[in-house]
């Protein structure tokens, strides 16, 4: 068994909405999105976790309780042994130098105002990687690793297209030699002939600097192309987490099931003309007692609204969460 | 097989004035056959939306039409603006990608179904309000009677879509264009709104056409596909011939760049470079500097869209090349 670097223990995550004067007066219930509702998930070293979901299931939140742009309300996130939450000073940029997040929005993650060269020395600089002279030629090295012409390091953001754009944020977060890459939708906002570009680039960076990647995505084909393992969320908790090859041809959660069944083939010849699935989401507001798939599931039986199931084993390092232990997919 | 009930010729749609206008589409030909689904694929800025709004005529200010769009025998662009109005939303309606911005946020949905309604057919207000409820319930809405009375910001986004697409069907149109109307929706929303739009196909046999970015959408519910690049189609054919057999450089990178089941975390085969800009379109086949196929005459002649097998066209000067490469998409069909 490898060792977990990171792992999301139990994490929950709410958002309040703000509470008015009338709200306090009448004694209303703070109302909360609860976004993460217990997330346990291990991500291990040198390899590529893949997390999706539909919008709404938390998995940003996730990402982002993972580098702590959000502290969580309940549970730990532990890197290397430490409770990241406890890191202060030192430790805490040493912890941010060491996991690195990549943005979705390639427009809103880089600054207008400042050039390439600024973006990418500001991020050497505050983390002391090189001493001053070695800026510029650290600065070419890491232009050169994500295939940018050398003359973009005096450009600004505006001059380059979306695809160079992530390519610039994925320089930024190698720019402080990270273990740990954490990329949030890194490609959905890239026309499909350039997502092949960067998921290219992101594969061939992992095998040459021993990257781990959290790869939080939408895109089942995308995530089953890169991922080695890969996890799978509903209304703020993993409902089921596999080894690629095992989630994609055997689920064992109705969800995944549905999921996989709801997504275009790219085959013309597998066309199917019945829905995947019925029914929305629920409100992340006012969740759904016992299991949260239960409003949607065409398994789901009298216990399915009283208890939560938790995860349990479906196979080798294969999780499910489903009162079921092989719910038949329909066909 | 009767004639087709839209033919479009030679559509040109051009922004700006004199030296710098900007060419969006460029000399675009499709038919649409009777209860066919068409899928217009391309990037952004490929000009697939431009070519299914220059059909109606619903450019932005500076936009000009030039060509010919027959429906029923009649040039769309050559209509008074009387004559259009009920064709545009009538005969032909249209569906849009962001269903918050296309519905108003002020007016409860039955109004705004009932407009369309009033519009485009002579039922008195009772018969109206009988018609909004059976097009909520013919969309899949629940609760039908309830939910007209409400906004559109009371509705979840598939939901709105499913409005939206209500409203498109209160004047029984012939032909249902659709821009990229599922893009904004998670996949098993997409997957649900997708069979609704074929399931009234066949109940109200319309004509469907299509526009969007994901080959999956393509793949699973269209018939004929047409592939855009810089303002042209450079091919066109049924689906299954297209994804079998691409004769075109650039729809074969297309095809290539989607990941596959069963080749995980190997090169996908990408198209080096970004898309022309409008401004910027290379002479010769615009696609040549991405091209791995590209020849001398690549760079000087611009290729014409020729019948390469039975209605399959590709504007390719190397067809021959790209087909004897093969299609990168495994395909059940083939396997047998």
């Amino acid at each position: 068994m490898v060792e977990a670097l990171l792992s999301a223990e139990d994490v929950s995550k709410d958002f309040a909405f703000p509470r008015s004067v009338v709200d306090l007066l009448r004694r209303r219930h703070v109302t909360a999105v609860h976004a993460l509702n217990g997330v346990s998930l291990d991500v291990r070293r040198g390899e590529t976790l893949g997390i999706v979901g539909e919008s709404g299931c938390g998995k940003s939140t996730l990402a982002r309780c993972l580098v702590r742009l959000h502290d969580c309300d309940r549970g730990r996130v532990v890197f290397d042994g430490t409770d990241i939450a406890t890191l202060r000073g030192a430790a805490r940029r040493r912890f941010n130098a060491r996991v690195q997040m990549i943005f979705q929005d390639p427009y809103s993650s880089l600054n207008p105002r400042m050039s390439v060269r600024q973006i990418l020395s500001e991020a050497l600089r505050v983390h002391r990687m090189r001493p001053a002279g070695e800026i510029d030629g650290r600065i070419a090295e890491l232009l050169e690793m994500v295939r940018l012409p050398a003359d973009a390091a005096d450009r600004h953001p505006h001059a380059f297209s979306g695809g160079q754009r992530q390519r610039i944020g994925i320089a930024r977060a190698l720019a402080v030699e990270p273990e740990v890459l954490v990329a949030d939708e890194l490609v959905s906002a890239l026309d499909v002939s350039v997502q092949a570009q960067v998921v290219n680039l992101l594969l061939e960076l992992q095998d040459r600097l021993d990257l781990t990647i959290v790869f939080v995505a939408h895109d089942l084909r995308l995530v089953r192309h890169i991922s080695h393992r890969v996890a799978v969320m509903y209304l703020g908790k993993v409902v089921e987490v596999a080894p690629t090859e095992a989630l994609f041809t055997d689920p064992r959660h109705p969800y995944t099931q549905a999921l996989l069944a709801a997504a275009p083939e790219i085959d013309p010849g597998r066309r199917s003309r019945r829905a995947g699935a019925r029914g929305e989401l629920p409100s992340p507001i006012d969740l759904p007692p016992g299991c949260l798939f239960h409003t949607r599931c065409p398994h789901a039986f009298d216990r399915c609204p009283r208890d939560v199931p938790e995860l349990g084993p479906r196979g080798p390092g294969h999780a499910a969460a489903c009162h079921l232990d092989a719910p038949a997919p329909r066909p | 097989m009767s004639g087709p009930v839209l033919r479009v010729r030679d559509l040109i749609t051009t922004f700006g004035q004199g030296a710098q206008a900007l060419c969006a589409v460029d000399g675009v030909s499709f038919d649409v056959g009777p209860g066919e689904v068409l899928g217009l694929v391309g990037e952004s800025g490929s000009g697939k939306s431009v070519t299914l709004r220059s059909l109606l005529r619903l450019l932005p200010a500076g936009g000009h039409v030039a060509g010919r769009v027959e429906w029923q025998g009649r040039d769309v662009l050559a209509m008074s603006e009387a004559e259009l109005r009920g064709v545009r939303g009538g005969q032909i309606s249209m569906i849009f990608q962001e269903p918050m911005t296309a519905l108003n946020p002020v007016l409860p949905v039955r109004v705004q179904i009932e407009e369309n309604l009033r519009a485009h057919t002579d039922l008195d207000g009772r018969g109206r309000r009988a018609r909004s409820r059976e097009l909520m319930d013919l969309v899949g809405i629940p609760d039908a009677g309830r939910r007209l009375d409400e906004y559109p910001h009371q509705f979840s986004g598939g939901m709105r879509q499913r409005v939206m697409i209500a409203i498109a069907l209160a004047s029984d149109p012939k032909l249902l264009l659709a821009d990229e109307p599922t893009t904004a929706l998670d996949v098993t929303i997409q997957d649900q709104i997708l069979h609704l739009i074929l399931d009234l196909r066949d109940a109200l046999a319309m004509s469907v056409v299509f526009v969007t970015h994901d080959l999956g959408v393509v793949s699973a519910t269209c018939d004929r596909m047409a592939v855009m690049y810089a303002g042209r189609i450079v091919e066109e054919g049924a689906v299954r011939d297209v994804f079998a057999g691409p004769r075109h450089a650039y729809t074969r990178g297309l095809l290539g760049s989607i990941p596959q089941a069963g080749a995980e975390r190997s090169m996908l085969l990408s198209i080096e470079g970004t898309p022309p800009g409008l401004a910027a379109i290379p002479p010769g086949c615009a696609f040549n500097p991405r091209c791995d196929f590209a020849t001398e005459i690549c760079r000087a002649v611009r290729p014409d869209l020729a019948e390469m097998a039975p209605v399959h066209r590709a504007a390719c000067h190397n067809a021959e090349a790209v087909a004897a490469a093969g299609s990168p998409v495994r395909s059940a069909l083939a396997d047998g």
